[in-house]
């Protein structure tokens, strides 16, 4: 009964995340609105951690898994693929490693600025 | 053989599953992180549906449904983020820059690449959402005039990529801060990346988690404008 009463808690806020995606004309996904729903939830007390802890846990653990059937797809565009594939590749390799390293040095550097203001 | 089992509901479920406890194996006996689950998972199955005949659309029958709990999934990445919570009010101002910077960066760094290498505008449209997750990318490509399935494949490397690097990366940066770590993983490598910063500890995956939802909201409000610009 436990781990039904999370489960239900769980897709219940899935599909008020679903309501969202299909009543707001916004490229926004289903899971993303029912995150902010699920953390709205927890801080205003309607949902406690117990009640979605564990099984909260199991699927995230899952999540790797979640990805394969979709990125499996990739076999369906093998002739557009091979056409742009290394400038591609290239283009997505490097802006990854900008997008990582200007995100990280950014916040560290704000964070330290403003605990070094503090220590003064 | 697609024929015998085209209707099958759980080959695509086995076959999934099959590969990853192969996958998880291998990475146990060989440590090397290239052999990452995830990525031997995905050549895996690839390579048995090219090998076996086997349509896509026959494994993703029944593979789909794991897929789908992808949207239940993300939901409970607000529990650890619940946890943390504390983490994002003190450096809400820092996790704010960190995100605008990164997704500034993104829009840039693709640009930059795309028209050196004289992309035509819908290749650049379709790598403009590469490091958001895939399910706010596709779309967003797709208004952009973008190809959606080729944003899939940027969106899955971009991730593999960044779950692979982000270790060394930030380490040879010198960002040692869980807060700065975990909203750089998030808002390049959204959460395929994200499996990467809770393998690092829980802050870091809290923060990544937060990133993934923060930098596709700020995201879906900068493509459109640089769309323009190629």
């Amino acid at each position: 009964m436990k781990y039904l009463k999370q489960v239900f808690i769980i897709f219940f806020i899935s599909f008020l995340g679903e309501l969202c995606n299909l009543c707001v004309p916004l490229p926004i996904p289903a899971g993303v609105y029912g995150l902010l729903l699920m953390l709205v939830a927890l801080c205003a007390g309607i949902v406690k951690l117990p009640d979605v802890e564990d099984a909260g846990r199991f699927l995230i653990e899952m999540m790797p898994l979640m990805f394969i059937p979709g990125s499996a797809g990739v076999i369906e565009h093998y002739k557009e693929v091979m056409r742009v594939l290394w400038p591609f590749v290239i283009a997505v390799l490097l802006s990854t490693v900008v997008v990582m390293a200007v995100t990280g040095l950014v916040t560290q550097h704000v964070i330290r600025r403003k605990s070094g203001r503090w220590t003064e | 053989m697609d024929g015998i089992i085209s209707g099958s509901l759980f080959f695509g479920l086995a076959l999934t599953f099959g590969a990853y406890l192969i996958g998880s194996a291998l990475h146990k006996k060989v440590k090397t992180p290239l052999l990452n689950p995830l990525i031997t998972t995905n050549v895996l199955v690839i390579a048995f549906l090219a090998v076996s005949g086997v349509s896509y659309d026959t494994y993703n029958l029944g593979a789909k449904y794991i897929g789908d709990l992808l949207t239940p999934a993300t939901v409970c990445l607000a529990i650890p983020l619940y946890r943390q919570l504390h983490l994002l009010k003190r450096n809400a101002r820092a996790i704010c820059c960190g995100i605008a910077a990164g997704v500034a960066a993104n829009v840039l760094s693709i640009f930059a690449v795309s028209a050196l290498a004289g992309f035509e505008h819908h290749v650049y449209t379709t790598l403009l959402p590469k490091s958001i997750t895939a399910a706010i990318g596709m779309k967003l490509s797709e208004e952009m005039g973008g190809v959606a399935a080729l944003t899939m494949l940027a969106t899955v490397i971009t991730g593999a990529f960044g779950y692979l690097t982000a270790a060394p990366l930030l380490r040879l940066l010198r960002v040692t801060d869980p807060v700065a770590k975990g909203i750089a993983i998030g808002t390049s490598s959204h959460a395929f990346g994200t499996l990467k910063a809770f393998e690092m500890g829980e802050a870091e995956g809290a923060m990544s988690s937060l990133a993934i939802a923060a930098a596709g909201l700020v995201t879906v409000a900068a493509v459109p404008l640089a769309a323009l610009l190629l």
